[in-house]
């Protein structure tokens, strides 16, 4: 993991989420479902973004502009600068046989870099509305859902699933794939292990996500 | 001068590139007993600063000493380690485990952690306890809300404190949209560049009424900050939020420090050493 000030490429619009682009520099990319934790102008903590996309000398995040951290960072312009450090945590295990993968609203954000390392493999992704699904044009071969309609409801038997969304989709998938990979969200401070704030339930045991995730086997 | 961390800023075993850059890595706080912790939320941004309420999470005195003392050792950069509890005796035994102990420097004592319902007996109690434990020195790191920190200061020296860690964090509290705490416990400990002000006042008033070694931390960004707490009066400096935005903070505010030492129109950081208490007696002298 590296620390870098990267300049600002563009930041597209979908829908109701805005991608952000920055160069590359030395950074690696890692593995789909590892974070990196983002500089937000002017506030006082960074913000971790799972990698969305890898295009050639850029690294792309999907932002859910709702908050004063993630509206700084969808207000970037091209040209600016910020301090981007990563990859960090434990991505998705690549080495299954029939992948599935299953987003919901802004945890489709690993998803578009997952399915490029997995070959574009199908999809389900749930959104609130129409303006949200819009994100779905990252992710090929992907079956949209619209609330009320869960991803649960569309989700094919038989496949390893591997997924992000917010916690209830994460519990309801996991109910129907125990075996499923989940990449999980916490607020964070450091994404780096010396905060010790991003604890979740794991084994029931309290344990930084930061450290032991993002992405849990449920079983 | 030397560059240390803020208890509970840093983890060497995940970061030890980063504790390597310090003059000294401080433990997170341990207890008798092993905490899980609050629950989560535990951490939420406030405009000027972050609120935690980790809740002295650590896997309590005889794993830390099992375990995780080892592994630090390892990692070769001097230990300092920060010892908590809920009684003058539970201080006292962990001070009496780590005395003799290899590769510990120095022992702080958290006397002053927000986020735990527990009262501590008074500082100066638990500082003689520990003097009675151990020959190590003995740093007793103080909450700036008390009403007067130089009478705690001069307390905590009577009673045999080798020197001082000014400041802890100060409660504070934040509300989500609906209103509601932010945080699972409501409040939590205020950090960031916010708390400056109040480090800086709180080891003023301390080298006012000490000679004690002072490790001077809150709110530093910069190595401009540092200078500050040195010229209030810190003869070491610890860095706390600003690890979590920067982990390339100590080299950073390092070499911020000897171009922020140049402008003030010093030669060496050591020079500004109470150069604020200077200014106070010029003005004084000056009435």
């Amino acid at each position: 993991m590296r620390r870098e000030r990267r300049s600002v490429v563009a930041v597209e619009w979908l829908g109701a989420y805005a991608l952000l682009r920055v160069t590359r520099g030395s950074l690696d990319p890692g593995i789909p479902g590892q974070f990196f934790m983002l500089e937000a102008p002017g506030r006082v903590l960074p913000r971790p973004m799972s990698l969305c996309l890898a295009p050639r000398d850029e690294l792309a995040f999907l932002i859910d502009p709702i908050g004063p951290g993630t509206r700084a960072l969808a207000a970037l312009e091209p040209g600016e600068e910020i301090a981007v450090f990563g990859p960090l945590g434990n991505g998705f295990r690549l080495d299954v046989p029939r992948p599935l993968l299953v987003g919901g609203g802004i945890g489709i954000a690993p998803l578009p870099y997952l399915s490029e390392a997995l070959e574009r493999p199908p999809a389900v992704l749930g959104f609130r509305t129409e303006q949200h699904a819009e994100a779905a044009v990252l992710v090929p071969n992907a079956e949209v859902v619209i609330d009320p309609v869960l991803v649960t409801e569309a989700m094919p038997a038989g496949r390893d699933v591997l997924a992000c969304g917010p916690e209830p989709m994460l519990e309801a998938v996991r109910a129907l794939a125990p075996a499923a990979q989940l990449a999980w969200e916490a607020p964070m401070a450091c994404g780096y292990g010396a905060c010790y704030g991003c604890v979740v339930e794991i084994d029931g045991k309290l344990k930084r996500l930061c450290i032991e995730g993002p992405v849990l086997c449920s079983s | 001068m030397q560059l240390l961390n803020a208890s509970g800023c840093l983890d060497a075993l995940t970061a030890p590139g980063v504790a390597r850059a310090l003059d000294a890595f401080v433990t997170k706080t341990v207890t008798p007993q092993e905490r899980e912790g609050n629950p989560p939320v535990r951490i939420a941004e406030t405009d000027f600063g972050m609120l935690n309420t980790i809740g002295l999470a650590n896997p309590g005195r005889d794993r830390f000493l099992a375990e995780t003392l080892p592994a630090l050792r390892s990692i070769g950069v001097p230990l300092w380690v920060s010892v908590g509890g809920f009684s003058a005796s539970d201080y006292a035994q962990t001070c009496a485990a780590l005395d003799g102990t290899d590769g510990v420097g120095a022992v702080e004592l958290n006397l002053s952690c927000p986020n735990v319902d527990e009262a501590p007996e008074s500082a100066a109690e638990i500082v003689a306890a520990c003097r009675a434990a151990t020959a190590l020195p003995l740093y007793a790191k103080l909450s700036p809300a008390a009403w007067d920190v130089a009478e705690v200061a001069r307390a905590v020296e009577a009673a045999g404190a080798d020197g001082l860690s000014l400041v802890n964090t100060i409660r504070g509290l934040a509300l989500g949209d609906r209103l509601r705490p932010q945080l699972s416990r409501a409040v939590g400990g205020y950090s960031g560049p916010a708390l400056k002000p109040i480090a800086l006042a709180a080891v003023y008033a301390c080298r006012c009424a000490t000679q004690l070694p002072i490790v001077g931390m809150g709110g530093v960004q910069t190595g401009r900050d540092v200078l500050e707490l040195v010229a209030c009066g810190a003869t070491h400096v610890a860095l706390g939020t600003i690890l979590f935005a920067d982990p390339d903070a100590p080299s950073r505010v390092r070499s911020e420090l000897a171009e922020a030492v140049a402008d003030a129109g010093f030669e060496n950081v050591d020079d500004a050493f109470c150069a604020a208490h200077e200014a106070v007696a010029l003005t004084d002298n000056s009435l």
